[in-house]
Protein backbone atom coordinates (compact mmCIF):
# COMPACT_ATOMS: atom_id res chain seq x y z
CA UNK A 1 0.00 0.00 0.00
CA UNK A 2 0.91 3.38 -0.63
CA UNK A 3 0.39 7.02 -1.76
CA UNK A 4 1.58 7.91 -4.97
CA UNK A 5 1.70 10.62 -7.40
CA UNK A 6 1.68 9.64 -11.00
CA UNK A 7 3.29 11.95 -13.39
CA UNK A 8 1.65 15.12 -11.26
CA UNK A 9 1.78 18.78 -13.13
CA UNK A 10 0.82 21.58 -11.71
CA UNK A 11 0.60 25.29 -12.89
CA UNK A 12 -0.20 28.68 -11.36
CA UNK A 13 -0.72 31.56 -12.47
CA UNK A 14 1.16 31.02 -15.55
CA UNK A 15 4.01 29.70 -13.85
CA UNK A 16 5.12 25.93 -13.69
CA UNK A 17 5.49 24.59 -9.76
CA UNK A 18 5.61 21.26 -10.77
CA UNK A 19 6.82 19.31 -13.43
CA UNK A 20 6.05 15.46 -14.27
CA UNK A 21 6.56 14.23 -10.80
CA UNK A 22 6.15 10.11 -9.91
CA UNK A 23 6.91 9.59 -6.48
CA UNK A 24 5.92 6.94 -4.13
CA UNK A 25 5.80 6.84 -0.41
CA UNK A 26 5.50 3.20 0.64
CA UNK A 27 4.12 2.74 4.30
CA UNK A 28 6.27 1.37 6.57
CA UNK A 29 9.56 4.12 5.53
CA UNK A 30 10.54 7.51 5.94
CA UNK A 31 10.54 9.72 2.90
CA UNK A 32 12.65 12.60 2.77
CA UNK A 33 12.47 15.99 0.60
CA UNK A 34 14.85 17.97 -0.19
CA UNK A 35 16.04 21.06 -2.15
CA UNK A 36 16.25 24.86 -1.86
CA UNK A 37 13.92 27.29 -1.99
CA UNK A 38 10.91 27.56 -4.18
CA UNK A 39 11.86 24.33 -5.73
CA UNK A 40 8.62 22.72 -5.44
CA UNK A 41 8.42 21.18 -2.25
CA UNK A 42 5.48 22.27 -0.44
CA UNK A 43 3.68 22.66 -3.80
CA UNK A 44 4.14 18.98 -3.97
CA UNK A 45 2.63 18.17 -0.25
CA UNK A 46 -0.31 20.14 -0.93
CA UNK A 47 -0.95 18.40 -3.68
CA UNK A 48 -0.57 14.89 -2.09
CA UNK A 49 -2.38 15.72 0.76
CA UNK A 50 -5.15 17.30 -1.82
CA UNK A 51 -5.07 20.74 -0.97
CA UNK A 52 -4.66 21.61 -4.32
CA UNK A 53 -5.62 19.66 -7.48
CA UNK A 54 -2.57 18.72 -9.56
CA UNK A 55 -3.04 20.49 -13.73
CA UNK A 56 -2.28 16.95 -14.99
CA UNK A 57 -1.33 13.79 -13.03
CA UNK A 58 -3.27 11.96 -10.16
CA UNK A 59 -2.16 11.52 -6.46
CA UNK A 60 -3.67 7.76 -5.38
CA UNK A 61 -4.14 6.68 -1.64
CA UNK A 62 -3.61 3.41 -1.10
CA UNK A 63 -4.67 2.51 -4.89
CA UNK A 64 -7.90 5.21 -4.69
CA UNK A 65 -7.55 8.34 -6.39
CA UNK A 66 -7.31 10.69 -3.16
CA UNK A 67 -10.44 12.74 -3.99
CA UNK A 68 -12.72 9.26 -4.06
CA UNK A 69 -12.04 8.93 0.04
CA UNK A 70 -14.83 10.06 1.79
CA UNK A 71 -13.24 13.06 3.60
CA UNK A 72 -13.48 11.35 7.14
CA UNK A 73 -11.88 7.85 5.97
CA UNK A 74 -9.15 9.71 4.48
CA UNK A 75 -8.40 12.02 7.83
CA UNK A 76 -8.46 8.55 9.64
CA UNK A 77 -5.30 7.43 7.34
CA UNK A 78 -3.62 10.91 6.84
CA UNK A 79 -2.76 13.02 8.82
CA UNK A 80 -1.22 16.80 7.87
CA UNK A 81 1.57 18.92 10.00
CA UNK A 82 1.42 22.35 8.00
CA UNK A 83 4.77 24.35 8.28
CA UNK A 84 2.64 27.38 9.72
CA UNK A 85 0.11 27.17 12.28
CA UNK A 86 -2.46 29.82 12.29
CA UNK A 87 -4.04 29.17 15.03
CA UNK A 88 -4.51 32.18 17.51
CA UNK A 89 -7.23 31.27 19.78
CA UNK A 90 -6.24 30.16 23.39
CA UNK A 91 -6.80 26.26 23.53
CA UNK A 92 -4.85 24.91 26.14
CA UNK A 93 -2.41 22.19 24.27
CA UNK A 94 -5.15 19.32 25.81
CA UNK A 95 -7.47 20.69 23.86
CA UNK A 96 -5.27 21.41 20.50
CA UNK A 97 -3.89 18.10 20.86
CA UNK A 98 -7.57 16.41 21.17
CA UNK A 99 -8.67 18.30 17.94
CA UNK A 100 -7.04 15.47 16.20
CA UNK A 101 -9.53 12.87 17.40
CA UNK A 102 -11.92 14.71 15.32
CA UNK A 103 -12.70 12.06 12.71
CA UNK A 104 -12.79 8.93 15.26
CA UNK A 105 -15.20 8.20 17.48
CA UNK A 106 -13.41 6.29 20.46
CA UNK A 107 -14.98 8.03 22.84
CA UNK A 108 -13.85 10.41 25.67
CA UNK A 109 -12.02 8.78 27.73
CA UNK A 110 -9.67 6.83 25.20
CA UNK A 111 -9.25 9.77 23.34
CA UNK A 112 -7.75 11.74 26.94
CA UNK A 113 -5.24 8.80 27.02
CA UNK A 114 -4.17 9.21 23.44
CA UNK A 115 -4.01 12.69 24.27
CA UNK A 116 -1.84 12.37 27.48
CA UNK A 117 -0.05 9.96 25.39
CA UNK A 118 1.13 11.89 22.22
CA UNK A 119 1.82 14.63 24.48
CA UNK A 120 4.32 12.57 26.79
CA UNK A 121 5.75 11.52 23.65
CA UNK A 122 6.93 14.95 21.85
CA UNK A 123 8.34 15.90 25.92
CA UNK A 124 5.16 18.49 26.39
CA UNK A 125 3.29 17.07 29.26
CA UNK A 126 4.09 20.04 31.32
CA UNK A 127 1.90 22.08 28.65
CA UNK A 128 -1.05 20.06 29.21
CA UNK A 129 -2.97 23.51 30.81
CA UNK A 130 -0.86 26.05 29.08
CA UNK A 131 -2.73 28.11 26.31
CA UNK A 132 -1.27 27.92 23.15
CA UNK A 133 -1.27 31.54 22.12
CA UNK A 134 1.40 31.94 25.12
CA UNK A 135 3.93 29.32 24.28
CA UNK A 136 7.08 29.63 22.50
CA UNK A 137 7.64 28.57 19.03
CA UNK A 138 8.92 25.58 19.59
CA UNK A 139 6.40 24.24 22.33
CA UNK A 140 3.54 24.85 19.94
CA UNK A 141 5.17 23.25 17.06
CA UNK A 142 5.63 20.29 19.09
CA UNK A 143 2.36 20.35 20.11
CA UNK A 144 0.96 20.68 16.76
CA UNK A 145 2.98 17.73 16.24
CA UNK A 146 1.14 15.72 19.28
CA UNK A 147 -2.07 17.19 17.46
CA UNK A 148 -1.33 14.85 14.34
CA UNK A 149 0.26 11.93 15.96
CA UNK A 150 -2.83 11.65 17.69
CA UNK A 151 -4.93 11.41 14.79
CA UNK A 152 -3.05 8.43 13.62
CA UNK A 153 -2.38 6.70 17.09
CA UNK A 154 -4.17 3.67 16.61
CA UNK A 155 -4.73 1.80 12.75
CA UNK A 156 -7.15 2.64 10.11
CA UNK A 157 -9.46 -0.32 8.76
CA UNK A 158 -9.70 1.37 5.79
CA UNK A 159 -5.65 1.32 4.87
CA UNK A 160 -2.12 2.14 5.56
CA UNK A 161 -1.71 5.51 7.26
CA UNK A 162 0.27 8.25 5.96
CA UNK A 163 2.22 10.97 7.99
CA UNK A 164 2.98 14.24 6.14
CA UNK A 165 5.10 16.77 8.24
CA UNK A 166 6.35 19.94 6.30
CA UNK A 167 9.76 21.09 8.03
CA UNK A 168 8.82 19.65 11.48
CA UNK A 169 11.52 20.85 13.12
CA UNK A 170 12.16 24.16 12.28
CA UNK A 171 11.61 25.52 15.44
CA UNK A 172 13.39 22.95 17.16
CA UNK A 173 16.49 22.85 19.06
CA UNK A 174 18.78 20.00 19.05
CA UNK A 175 17.58 17.73 21.37
CA UNK A 176 13.97 17.31 19.95
CA UNK A 177 15.03 17.97 16.37
CA UNK A 178 16.39 14.68 17.32
CA UNK A 179 13.34 13.19 19.12
CA UNK A 180 11.47 14.39 15.86
CA UNK A 181 13.25 12.05 14.03
CA UNK A 182 13.05 9.13 16.42
CA UNK A 183 9.43 9.53 16.64
CA UNK A 184 9.21 9.40 13.01
CA UNK A 185 11.47 5.93 13.03
CA UNK A 186 9.02 4.28 15.40
CA UNK A 187 6.15 5.42 13.35
CA UNK A 188 7.49 3.95 10.18
CA UNK A 189 8.24 0.35 12.55
CA UNK A 190 4.24 0.64 13.02
CA UNK A 191 3.85 0.91 9.54
CA UNK A 192 3.24 4.30 8.67
CA UNK A 193 4.50 6.30 5.85
CA UNK A 194 6.15 9.56 6.63
CA UNK A 195 6.89 12.12 3.28
CA UNK A 196 8.65 15.31 5.32
CA UNK A 197 9.99 18.16 3.78
CA UNK A 198 13.78 19.13 5.54
CA UNK A 199 16.01 21.80 5.35
CA UNK A 200 18.80 20.01 7.05
CA UNK A 201 20.40 17.68 4.42
CA UNK A 202 22.52 15.70 7.28
CA UNK A 203 19.06 15.24 8.82
CA UNK A 204 17.22 13.92 6.37
CA UNK A 205 20.50 11.82 5.34
CA UNK A 206 19.95 10.41 8.67
CA UNK A 207 16.43 9.02 8.66
CA UNK A 208 15.38 9.30 5.42
CA UNK A 209 15.18 5.71 3.83
CA UNK A 210 14.11 7.45 0.40
CA UNK A 211 16.18 10.94 -0.32
CA UNK A 212 14.05 13.47 -2.73
CA UNK A 213 16.26 15.69 -3.99
CA UNK A 214 13.70 18.51 -5.85
CA UNK A 215 15.19 21.64 -8.34
CA UNK A 216 13.18 23.74 -10.25
CA UNK A 217 9.39 22.14 -9.70
CA UNK A 218 11.05 18.51 -10.77
CA UNK A 219 12.71 15.56 -9.26
CA UNK A 220 16.75 16.21 -9.44
CA UNK A 221 18.10 12.83 -7.69
CA UNK A 222 16.01 10.52 -5.23
CA UNK A 223 17.01 6.99 -3.95
CA UNK A 224 18.96 5.94 -0.69
CA UNK A 225 20.97 8.89 0.62
CA UNK A 226 24.68 7.49 -0.17
CA UNK A 227 23.85 7.31 -3.29
CA UNK A 228 21.77 10.61 -3.65
CA UNK A 229 23.70 12.58 -2.46
CA UNK A 230 27.40 13.04 -4.15
CA UNK A 231 29.31 16.75 -4.24
CA UNK A 232 28.06 17.12 -7.97
CA UNK A 233 24.39 17.11 -6.95
CA UNK A 234 25.13 19.74 -4.53
CA UNK A 235 26.78 21.81 -6.61
CA UNK A 236 24.34 21.87 -9.14
CA UNK A 237 21.15 21.77 -7.03
CA UNK A 238 22.23 24.39 -4.36
CA UNK A 239 24.97 26.03 -5.78
CA UNK A 240 27.11 24.91 -3.05
CA UNK A 241 30.22 23.36 -2.89
CA UNK A 242 30.48 20.62 0.01
CA UNK A 243 32.33 17.84 0.94
CA UNK A 244 30.78 14.68 1.31
CA UNK A 245 31.65 12.35 4.23
CA UNK A 246 30.58 9.41 6.58
CA UNK A 247 29.10 9.74 9.51
CA UNK A 248 31.60 7.85 12.09
CA UNK A 249 28.58 6.09 14.13
CA UNK A 250 26.00 5.49 11.56
CA UNK A 251 27.64 5.23 8.63
CA UNK A 252 25.25 7.67 6.81
CA UNK A 253 26.34 10.87 4.85
CA UNK A 254 27.55 13.74 6.37
CA UNK A 255 27.07 16.74 4.47
CA UNK A 256 30.15 19.45 5.27
CA UNK A 257 29.99 22.82 3.62
CA UNK B 1 -4.73 29.64 32.54
CA UNK B 2 -8.73 29.87 32.94
CA UNK B 3 -10.39 31.91 35.29
CA UNK B 4 -14.01 29.45 35.33
CA UNK B 5 -14.24 25.98 33.88
CA UNK B 6 -16.89 25.88 31.16
CA UNK B 7 -19.61 23.75 33.58
CA UNK B 8 -19.61 26.55 36.35
CA UNK B 9 -20.12 29.06 34.32
CA UNK B 10 -23.07 27.83 32.60
CA UNK B 11 -24.36 26.68 35.93
CA UNK B 12 -23.88 30.41 37.16
CA UNK B 13 -25.66 31.72 34.25
CA UNK B 14 -28.79 29.50 34.44
CA UNK B 15 -29.26 30.29 37.74
CA UNK B 16 -28.94 34.04 37.37
CA UNK B 17 -31.06 34.27 33.91
CA UNK B 18 -34.36 33.30 36.17
CA UNK B 19 -32.76 35.92 38.84
CA UNK B 20 -32.93 38.67 36.60
CA UNK B 21 -35.78 37.95 34.65
CA UNK B 22 -37.94 38.06 38.15
CA UNK B 23 -36.73 41.42 38.89
CA UNK B 24 -36.94 42.84 35.42
CA UNK B 25 -40.21 41.76 35.81
CA UNK B 26 -40.88 43.81 38.77
CA UNK B 27 -39.49 46.74 38.27
CA UNK B 28 -40.48 49.51 36.03
CA UNK B 29 -43.14 52.51 35.89
CA UNK B 30 -45.48 50.71 37.84
CA UNK B 31 -43.53 48.09 40.85
CA UNK B 32 -44.96 45.26 41.33
CA UNK B 33 -44.12 43.10 44.55
CA UNK B 34 -42.34 39.76 44.23
CA UNK B 35 -45.74 37.89 45.34
CA UNK B 36 -48.19 39.28 42.91
CA UNK B 37 -45.86 38.98 39.92
CA UNK B 38 -45.29 34.96 40.87
CA UNK B 39 -48.58 34.82 41.38
CA UNK B 40 -50.27 36.04 38.56
CA UNK B 41 -47.08 33.79 36.01
CA UNK B 42 -48.54 31.19 38.18
CA UNK B 43 -52.12 31.79 36.46
CA UNK B 44 -54.05 33.06 39.75
CA UNK B 45 -53.95 36.61 39.32
CA UNK B 46 -55.38 38.63 41.90
CA UNK B 47 -55.68 42.32 40.06
CA UNK B 48 -56.40 42.67 36.67
CA UNK B 49 -54.02 45.61 35.58
CA UNK B 50 -51.29 43.58 36.95
CA UNK B 51 -51.63 40.75 34.84
CA UNK B 52 -52.23 42.99 31.75
CA UNK B 53 -48.44 44.85 32.72
CA UNK B 54 -47.39 41.22 33.12
CA UNK B 55 -48.42 39.23 30.73
CA UNK B 56 -49.06 41.65 27.72
CA UNK B 57 -46.15 44.40 28.14
CA UNK B 58 -43.20 42.89 30.50
CA UNK B 59 -43.27 38.94 29.73
CA UNK B 60 -43.20 39.36 25.77
CA UNK B 61 -40.32 41.93 26.22
CA UNK B 62 -38.28 40.24 28.42
CA UNK B 63 -38.70 37.04 26.29
CA UNK B 64 -37.82 38.96 23.31
CA UNK B 65 -34.58 40.08 24.73
CA UNK B 66 -33.63 36.41 26.10
CA UNK B 67 -33.74 35.16 22.20
CA UNK B 68 -32.59 38.41 20.79
CA UNK B 69 -29.74 38.21 23.17
CA UNK B 70 -28.92 34.62 22.45
CA UNK B 71 -29.15 34.61 18.75
CA UNK B 72 -27.00 37.99 18.72
CA UNK B 73 -24.21 36.30 21.24
CA UNK B 74 -24.56 32.70 19.69
CA UNK B 75 -24.39 33.96 16.26
CA UNK B 76 -21.41 36.68 17.59
CA UNK B 77 -19.58 32.99 18.81
CA UNK B 78 -20.15 31.21 15.35
CA UNK B 79 -18.99 34.33 13.12
CA UNK B 80 -15.91 34.81 15.50
CA UNK B 81 -14.51 30.95 15.04
CA UNK B 82 -15.92 30.70 11.16
CA UNK B 83 -13.67 33.81 10.54
CA UNK B 84 -11.22 32.96 12.76
CA UNK B 85 -11.16 36.51 14.07
CA UNK B 86 -11.87 37.33 17.83
CA UNK B 87 -13.74 40.89 16.33
CA UNK B 88 -15.89 39.73 14.08
CA UNK B 89 -19.35 39.73 14.56
CA UNK B 90 -22.46 39.04 12.67
CA UNK B 91 -22.74 42.06 10.65
CA UNK B 92 -19.82 41.39 9.49
CA UNK B 93 -22.09 39.27 6.79
CA UNK B 94 -23.62 42.28 5.73
CA UNK B 95 -26.58 41.50 7.48
CA UNK B 96 -27.04 44.45 9.48
CA UNK B 97 -26.45 47.37 7.01
CA UNK B 98 -28.22 45.68 4.49
CA UNK B 99 -30.69 45.18 6.88
CA UNK B 100 -30.68 48.64 8.05
CA UNK B 101 -31.13 49.76 3.84
CA UNK B 102 -34.38 47.49 3.66
CA UNK B 103 -35.72 49.30 7.22
CA UNK B 104 -35.10 52.73 5.58
CA UNK B 105 -36.55 52.14 2.34
CA UNK B 106 -39.40 50.84 3.82
CA UNK B 107 -40.21 54.10 5.84
CA UNK B 108 -39.10 56.28 3.43
CA UNK B 109 -41.64 55.03 0.43
CA UNK B 110 -44.37 53.48 2.36
CA UNK B 111 -44.43 55.66 5.30
CA UNK B 112 -48.29 56.30 4.62
CA UNK B 113 -48.79 52.31 5.16
CA UNK B 114 -46.87 52.23 8.35
CA UNK B 115 -49.31 54.58 9.95
CA UNK B 116 -52.61 52.81 8.84
CA UNK B 117 -51.63 49.73 10.16
CA UNK B 118 -49.24 46.68 10.16
CA UNK B 119 -48.98 43.32 7.74
CA UNK B 120 -50.26 39.89 9.67
CA UNK B 121 -48.99 42.13 12.64
CA UNK B 122 -45.42 42.44 11.53
CA UNK B 123 -44.75 45.98 10.33
CA UNK B 124 -43.68 46.63 6.81
CA UNK B 125 -40.49 47.29 8.51
CA UNK B 126 -39.67 44.17 9.29
CA UNK B 127 -40.45 42.65 6.09
CA UNK B 128 -37.81 45.30 4.72
CA UNK B 129 -34.97 44.72 6.92
CA UNK B 130 -35.85 40.96 6.98
CA UNK B 131 -35.01 40.92 3.35
CA UNK B 132 -32.39 43.66 3.07
CA UNK B 133 -30.22 41.48 5.82
CA UNK B 134 -30.64 38.61 3.96
CA UNK B 135 -30.27 39.80 0.26
CA UNK B 136 -26.88 41.91 1.58
CA UNK B 137 -25.70 38.52 3.18
CA UNK B 138 -26.29 36.18 -0.21
CA UNK B 139 -24.67 39.03 -2.23
CA UNK B 140 -21.62 39.13 0.30
CA UNK B 141 -21.33 34.99 0.14
CA UNK B 142 -22.02 34.99 -3.33
CA UNK B 143 -18.83 37.65 -3.85
CA UNK B 144 -16.55 35.76 -1.87
CA UNK B 145 -17.49 31.98 -3.52
CA UNK B 146 -15.33 30.94 -6.50
CA UNK B 147 -15.06 27.23 -7.75
CA UNK B 148 -12.50 26.77 -5.38
CA UNK B 149 -15.00 27.58 -2.18
CA UNK B 150 -15.69 30.61 -0.13
CA UNK B 151 -12.56 32.78 0.73
CA UNK B 152 -13.04 34.02 4.29
CA UNK B 153 -10.74 36.81 3.55
CA UNK B 154 -12.51 37.83 0.88
CA UNK B 155 -15.98 37.16 2.30
CA UNK B 156 -14.62 40.10 4.90
CA UNK B 157 -13.70 42.60 2.25
CA UNK B 158 -16.74 42.15 0.81
CA UNK B 159 -18.58 42.37 3.89
CA UNK B 160 -17.05 45.69 4.51
CA UNK B 161 -17.87 47.14 0.84
CA UNK B 162 -21.50 46.78 1.17
CA UNK B 163 -21.67 48.09 4.63
CA UNK B 164 -20.04 51.09 2.65
CA UNK B 165 -22.81 50.87 -0.05
CA UNK B 166 -25.47 50.60 2.56
CA UNK B 167 -24.08 52.83 4.50
CA UNK B 168 -24.21 55.75 1.55
CA UNK B 169 -27.66 54.06 0.65
CA UNK B 170 -28.85 54.96 4.09
CA UNK B 171 -27.98 58.62 4.19
CA UNK B 172 -29.38 59.01 0.50
CA UNK B 173 -32.69 57.94 1.99
CA UNK B 174 -32.09 59.49 4.76
CA UNK B 175 -31.64 62.84 2.60
CA UNK B 176 -34.54 62.68 1.03
CA UNK B 177 -36.61 61.74 4.39
CA UNK B 178 -38.98 64.40 5.92
CA UNK B 179 -38.25 65.13 9.33
CA UNK B 180 -40.36 62.13 11.09
CA UNK B 181 -39.37 59.51 8.89
CA UNK B 182 -35.48 60.50 9.48
CA UNK B 183 -36.81 60.13 13.39
CA UNK B 184 -37.90 57.13 12.34
CA UNK B 185 -35.04 55.74 10.41
CA UNK B 186 -32.97 56.76 13.54
CA UNK B 187 -35.00 55.46 16.13
CA UNK B 188 -35.01 51.81 14.45
CA UNK B 189 -31.43 51.91 14.06
CA UNK B 190 -30.79 52.18 18.11
CA UNK B 191 -32.62 48.90 18.60
CA UNK B 192 -35.43 48.94 20.63
CA UNK B 193 -37.56 45.87 22.39
CA UNK B 194 -40.21 48.25 23.22
CA UNK B 195 -42.76 46.58 20.83
CA UNK B 196 -42.48 42.85 22.20
CA UNK B 197 -45.81 41.27 21.02
CA UNK B 198 -46.64 37.27 21.03
CA UNK B 199 -46.28 37.23 17.60
CA UNK B 200 -42.80 38.73 17.36
CA UNK B 201 -41.69 36.43 20.27
CA UNK B 202 -42.73 33.46 18.71
CA UNK B 203 -41.29 34.00 15.67
CA UNK B 204 -38.00 35.28 17.84
CA UNK B 205 -38.42 32.12 19.70
CA UNK B 206 -38.66 29.73 16.83
CA UNK B 207 -35.25 31.23 14.85
CA UNK B 208 -33.41 30.81 18.63
CA UNK B 209 -34.43 27.31 19.06
CA UNK B 210 -33.69 26.34 15.29
CA UNK B 211 -29.94 28.02 15.88
CA UNK B 212 -28.83 26.27 19.30
CA UNK B 213 -30.54 22.73 17.85
CA UNK B 214 -28.71 23.53 14.57
CA UNK B 215 -25.11 24.63 15.94
CA UNK B 216 -24.27 21.98 18.45
CA UNK B 217 -23.60 19.46 15.52
CA UNK B 218 -21.00 22.14 13.96
CA UNK B 219 -19.20 23.00 16.95
CA UNK B 220 -15.87 20.57 17.26
CA UNK B 221 -16.09 21.26 13.45
CA UNK B 222 -15.97 25.08 14.52
CA UNK B 223 -13.11 23.68 16.49
CA UNK B 224 -11.10 22.64 13.54
CA UNK B 225 -11.90 25.38 11.47
CA UNK B 226 -9.28 27.72 14.27
CA UNK B 227 -6.38 25.79 12.96
CA UNK B 228 -6.95 27.22 9.52
CA UNK B 229 -9.29 25.79 6.58
CA UNK B 230 -6.64 23.20 4.97
CA UNK B 231 -6.19 21.70 8.99
CA UNK B 232 -9.87 20.84 9.09
CA UNK B 233 -10.30 19.37 5.88
CA UNK B 234 -7.49 17.00 7.28
CA UNK B 235 -9.43 16.55 10.04
CA UNK B 236 -12.26 15.10 8.42
CA UNK B 237 -14.39 18.49 8.03
CA UNK B 238 -16.49 19.38 5.02
CA UNK B 239 -15.28 23.02 5.28
CA UNK B 240 -17.57 24.23 2.53
CA UNK B 241 -21.05 22.59 3.64
CA UNK B 242 -19.54 23.74 7.36
CA UNK B 243 -19.30 27.45 6.14
CA UNK B 244 -22.14 27.36 3.66
CA UNK B 245 -24.59 25.64 7.07
CA UNK B 246 -23.59 28.49 9.43
CA UNK B 247 -23.70 31.77 7.61
CA UNK B 248 -27.29 30.88 6.32
CA UNK B 249 -28.41 29.70 10.03
CA UNK B 250 -26.42 33.09 11.24
CA UNK B 251 -28.63 35.53 8.28
CA UNK B 252 -31.97 33.56 9.31
CA UNK B 253 -30.91 34.45 13.31
CA UNK B 254 -29.64 37.64 12.54
CA UNK B 255 -31.83 38.32 9.85
CA UNK B 256 -35.52 38.14 11.81
CA UNK B 257 -33.83 39.53 15.20
CA UNK B 258 -32.76 42.83 13.51
CA UNK B 259 -36.10 42.67 11.69
CA UNK B 260 -38.14 42.70 14.62
CA UNK B 261 -35.79 44.91 17.42
CA UNK B 262 -33.49 46.53 15.23
CA UNK B 263 -30.25 46.71 15.53
CA UNK B 264 -28.70 45.84 18.97
CA UNK B 265 -24.86 46.31 19.03
CA UNK B 266 -22.62 44.94 20.85
CA UNK B 267 -24.05 42.05 22.36
CA UNK B 268 -22.57 39.85 19.37
CA UNK B 269 -19.08 41.37 19.61
CA UNK B 270 -18.78 41.15 22.84
CA UNK B 271 -20.55 38.73 24.33
CA UNK B 272 -18.42 35.66 22.88
CA UNK B 273 -15.31 37.65 23.18
CA UNK B 274 -15.83 38.25 27.03
CA UNK B 275 -17.03 34.25 27.26
CA UNK B 276 -14.37 32.93 25.43
CA UNK B 277 -11.43 35.05 27.89
CA UNK B 278 -13.60 33.48 30.84
CA UNK B 279 -13.66 29.73 29.54
CA UNK B 280 -11.60 28.95 26.26
CA UNK B 281 -12.20 28.79 22.70
CA UNK B 282 -14.00 24.90 22.80
CA UNK B 283 -17.46 25.52 20.88
CA UNK B 284 -19.17 22.63 22.78
CA UNK B 285 -19.09 25.11 25.40
CA UNK B 286 -18.81 28.86 24.20
CA UNK B 287 -21.52 28.74 21.82
CA UNK B 288 -24.42 27.94 24.40
CA UNK B 289 -22.78 29.67 27.35
CA UNK B 290 -22.46 32.60 24.75
CA UNK B 291 -25.97 32.59 24.31
CA UNK B 292 -27.26 32.19 27.92
CA UNK B 293 -24.89 35.76 28.67
CA UNK B 294 -26.17 37.38 25.39
CA UNK B 295 -29.99 36.46 27.12
CA UNK B 296 -28.99 37.78 30.38
CA UNK B 297 -27.02 41.17 29.23
CA UNK B 298 -29.93 41.93 26.92
CA UNK B 299 -32.48 41.90 29.64
CA UNK B 300 -30.30 44.01 31.99
CA UNK B 301 -30.16 46.28 29.60
CA UNK B 302 -33.69 46.30 28.16
CA UNK B 303 -34.55 46.36 31.94
CA UNK B 304 -32.16 49.71 32.76
CA UNK B 305 -33.67 50.80 29.30
CA UNK B 306 -37.24 50.97 30.82
CA UNK B 307 -36.28 52.83 34.33
CA UNK B 308 -33.57 55.41 33.99
CA UNK B 309 -35.24 57.90 32.68
CA UNK B 310 -38.99 57.35 33.84
CA UNK B 311 -41.36 57.70 33.04
CA UNK B 312 -39.63 57.45 29.32
CA UNK B 313 -37.83 54.48 27.88
CA UNK B 314 -34.77 54.98 26.09
CA UNK B 315 -34.19 52.49 23.32
CA UNK B 316 -32.32 49.28 24.36
CA UNK B 317 -29.12 49.83 21.94
CA UNK B 318 -28.12 52.63 23.54
CA UNK B 319 -27.76 50.66 26.81
CA UNK B 320 -26.34 47.60 25.33
CA UNK B 321 -23.47 49.88 24.08
CA UNK B 322 -23.26 52.28 27.31
CA UNK B 323 -22.70 49.16 29.57
CA UNK B 324 -20.80 46.88 26.90
CA UNK B 325 -17.98 49.67 25.28
CA UNK B 326 -16.95 50.24 29.03
CA UNK B 327 -16.69 46.77 30.60
CA UNK B 328 -15.00 45.55 27.14
CA UNK B 329 -12.44 48.67 27.63
CA UNK B 330 -11.72 47.31 31.11
CA UNK B 331 -11.35 43.35 29.88
CA UNK B 332 -9.19 44.67 27.09
CA UNK B 333 -7.13 46.62 29.35
CA UNK B 334 -6.71 43.93 32.11
CA UNK B 335 -5.74 41.21 29.42
CA UNK B 336 -3.41 43.38 28.33
CA UNK B 337 -1.84 43.32 31.43
CA UNK B 338 -1.71 39.64 31.90
CA UNK B 339 0.54 38.98 28.99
Amino acid sequence: MTMLADNISLHLSGFDLLRNISLEVEAGKVTAIVGPNGAGKSSLLKVLTGDMVPTRGQVQLNHRPLAHWPLLDRAQMLAVLPQHSLLNFPFTANEVVALGRIPHQTGVIKDAEIVAQALDLVDASYLQKRLYTQMSGGEKQRVQLARVLAQIWQPSDHGEQFLVLDEPTSAFDLSHQKLTLDIVRQLANRGVGVVMVLHDLNLAARCADNLVVFDGGGIAAQGQPEQVLTESLIAKVFGVKAIISQHPRTNRPLVIT
Amino acid sequence: MRRFSARSLITVLTVLLPVVVLVSLVIGTVNITISDALNTLLGSATNQQIGTILLDIRLPRILMAIFVGAVLASTGAVMQGLFRNPLADPSLIGVSSGASVGASLMIVTAGGFIQSGALVGLSLVAVGAFVGGFTATLLVYRLATSGIGTSVTTMLLAGIAIAALAGALNSLLSYFSDNDMLRQISLWQMGNLSGASWLKVGIMGSAALLLLICFPRDSRALNALLLGESEARHLGIDVQRVKQRLILLTALGVGISVALAGLVGFVGLIIPHMVRLAIGPDHRWLVPASALAGATLLVIADSLARIVVIPAELPTGILTALLGAPFFVVLLLQQRKDV
